[in-house]
């Protein structure tokens, strides 16, 4: 049993019909994820893919025990389609979708509190890759090929720079027990803390890596729960030692950052709260083995 | 996306937020009207351009005769102004703002945004009007008020009247106060604003309280149900490059170095970014292809990059999880083609259909120099552009 998915989790697809629902459905099955059907509105009764569609994500939920959900849903529609999933009692929702407008993840994060925690959705996204757990299950669109099994948790924002992560611990001999894409937006649904929160309670999980990037306060969060309650250690690298300042948010933003947002100031915070960092991109996996090694 | 000041005054002002009396004007012969329209004696000639800190950079201009307003309009329309926050290349100033001057009694500041940490938006206020808050932040963090807004509810009363007490105003302002904070809010929310900033909000003499100045950023993800805040996109106020780039779907971002770089995916751009500073060389832009690099969108992506005159040496570092290395290398070698490219390239392909991939780039026949690590590809590119400094000196 992994920590968000495993070959028996019971998977829909939310904006199945559409050409990249579609063609990431597919994907899905085909790496051996249990996709049992999907949800476009109006299209309920019909089969796309040899799979039931469902008008509705409580049908799914009732007909064919939906546990997780992935959501292509364009993004003038996603937040409804992710609070829809909330509420019929979907237990893991990973959104794809890019270019959902801020105030509208403000809702649905307002949307999810309202749960009690133990009832409340799991949601990673939007804007991200998705999570998977190698040779069991792939919620996400990666190339699934270049991920091994194995004892490492990986956590971070950006797609592409994961799978550079994956690959460089795949050339090293080292598997990973869970990778989970939490988005590049503003607001997100889990947060690195929220994820290595998970790590630490995986029996799978030895090692935990988190890929972060400049701007905002969710890197060193994710620290300070490390050194407070983390037995696991975490190996970390952060994006952006070249970004030129003020460039993405807006001047105001600055002033309410309790701790630095840039990448220096984050890999000093971080050191400080026994991180180990990884000092360049390319030293991922290297850092990963030396740490393992340890063990 | 960012607008004027202007703008940004009349969409307050339909919010019930107080203006002083002004218009817009794109000529000389306009700005004198406008001045002529306005009662009174005094004039604020005011240059619009998407930057703060204008007045330092003698954008703004307080005339007292006619042919001041008129001298002060001649001298900023059509200027480049370059203040601390607008870059080095400076924002070209193609309107001026035409205003009643105001007799100030004291001079407050007012914020919204939408706090990341907390995912709820927060009003910021201080006393101490007129400065920039990031300084106040440094010198005197006591002095700025945060109160949080739950997003179910919204800005109430009390959080309003909570505000205008701790900025110290006086009692006989508290509706007129509690109608502004709950307009500026009402704007931010009601038009998809990431930031609403007022700097200063005035008490008048005349015991009023109005907006001296207004600065608005909007969620680009929310435009498509906003028309009427994406029609006020001033274009000649964003990087030309980031302009050309959004107009194909790209994300760029010009920087100073001279290495050109196109990556897919914002993450790993940035780690491709660090990897060439690290290996002593220096980024001359940001670009994101994304997930869909067809053979189109590569050749754009590299116009762009080697528009930029800086560039010595190219990287191209696309690791493929959708894509496919073979028709990102068919892409690559087929704009390599049409450009005629005066700039040593490197290309590193990973993932999805690697080996077909760089089998396209060997076979091509063209002067590209591979690589198969992040490192290798930084080393090499930075190796190439030191080369091509060295023959040039």
């Amino acid at each position: 049993m992994t920590i968000l998915i495993n070959e028996k989790t019971r998977i829909i697809v939310q904006g199945f019909t559409g050409k990249i629902g579609t063609f990431h459905a597919q994907e899905m099955i085909e790496y051996g994820s249990n996709v049992v059907g999907g949800v476009t509105p109006g299209k309920g009764g019909q089969k796309h893919l040899g799979l039931p569609v469902f008008n509705t994500v409580k049908e799914a939920v009732r007909q064919v025990g939906a546990e997780a959900s992935i959501v292509f849903v364009p993004p003038a529609f996603a937040a409804d389609s992710i609070m829809e999933a909330a509420d019929a009692g979907i237990r893991y929702c990973v959104a794809i979708t890019d270019g959902i407008p801020t105030q509208d993840m403000m809702t649905v994060k307002n949307f999810l509190r309202r749960f009690p925690k133990e009832e409340r959705m799991m949601l990673t996204g939007p804007n991200c890759a998705g999570t998977i757990s190698p040779e069991r299950a792939m919620l996400g669109i990666m190339p699934g090929h270049i991920y091994v099994r194995g004892n490492v948790g990986v956590v971070g924002r950006s797609g592409t720079l994961g799978y550079e992560a994956a690959d460089q611990m795949r050339l090293l001999g080292i598997g990973i027990s869970t990778s989970v894409g939490i988005g590049g937006d503003p607001i997100i649904g889990s947060s690195h803390r929220d994820v290595l929160e998970k790590l630490e309670q995986d029996p799978e999980t030895k090692v935990a890596l988190m890929i972060g990037e400049i701007g905002g306060p969710m890197e060193v969060d994710a620290g300070i729960f490390f050194k407070e309650n983390m037995t696991k250690p975490l190996v970390a690298y952060i994006a952006g030692l070249t970004a030129p300042e003020g460039r993405r948010m807006g001047h105001a933003g600055a002033i309410i950052a309790t701790a630095g947002e840039s990448a220096a100031e984050k890999v000093a915070i971080l050191k400080d709260l026994g991180v180990i960092i990884s000092p360049t991109p390319s030293l991922m996996g290297q850092t990963v083995a030396e740490v393992l090694a340890k063990m | 996306m960012n607008i004027h000041e202007y703008q940004a005054k009349e969409i307050l002002s339909e919010y019930g937020v107080k203006i002083a009396e002004g218009g817009i004007a794109y000529s000389v012969e306009e700005a004198v009207q406008r001045a002529r329209e306005i009662e009174g004696d005094v004039w604020v000639v005011k240059a619009q351009i998407h930057s703060g800190a204008r007045g330092k950079a003698g954008g703004i201009k307080v005339c007292k005769t006619h042919a001041e307003v008129q001298a002060a309009a001649e001298e900023l329309l059509g200027k480049v102004l370059v203040t601390h926050q607008s870059g080095s290349a400076g924002k070209l100033c193609s309107r001026v703002y035409i205003e009643a001057g105001t007799k100030i009694e004291k001079e407050i500041y007012l914020s919204f945004l939408i706090d990341r940490g907390t995912e709820r938006v927060i009003m910021v206020g201080s006393a101490q009007g007129g400065m920039e808050i990031e300084a106040l932040a440094q010198t005197d963090p006591d002095a700025i008020i945060k109160i949080y807004i739950e997003p179910a509810v919204g800005l109430q009363d009390f959080q309003a009247r909570k505000m205008a007490f701790a900025l110290g105003l006086d009692s006989s302002l508290l509706n007129h106060a509690v109608k502004t904070i709950k307009g500026c809010y009402r704007a931010l929310r009601d038009l998809d604003a990431n930031i609403l900033e007022i700097n200063p909000l005035v008490v008048t003499a005349n015991n009023e309280i109005i907006a001296l100045d207004a600065k608005m950023a909007f969620d680009e993800n929310a435009l498509f149900r906003r028309h009427k805040i994406a029609e006020l996109r001033d274009n000649s106020q964003v990087d030309s490059r980031e302009v050309a780039a959004a107009e194909v779907g790209l994300s760029y971002v010009g920087l100073d170095g001279d290495i050109g770089c196109m990556i897919n995916g914002a993450g790993l751009a940035m780690a491709t970014m660090d990897m060439i500073k690290l290996a002593g060389g220096e980024p001359a832009n940001f670009l994101d292809v994304g997930g869909g690099a067809s053979a189109e969108r590569t050749e754009k992506a590299f116009r762009l990059v080697l528009a930029d005159k800086n560039v010595k040496a190219m990287l191209v570092n696309i690791f493929a999880g959708i894509n496919r290395c073979d028709w990102i290398a068919e892409g690559v070698v087929h704009a390599v083609r049409n450009i005629g490219m005066q700039v040593p390239l490197v290309v590193r392909l990973s993932g999805t259909n690697v080996e077909e991939g760089r089998k396209i780039i060997a076979d091509s026949g063209m002067k590209i120099i591979t690589a198969d690590t992040l490192a290798e590809a930084a080393e090499k590119v930075v190796a190439a552009r030191n080369q091509v400094v060295a023959q040039e000196g």
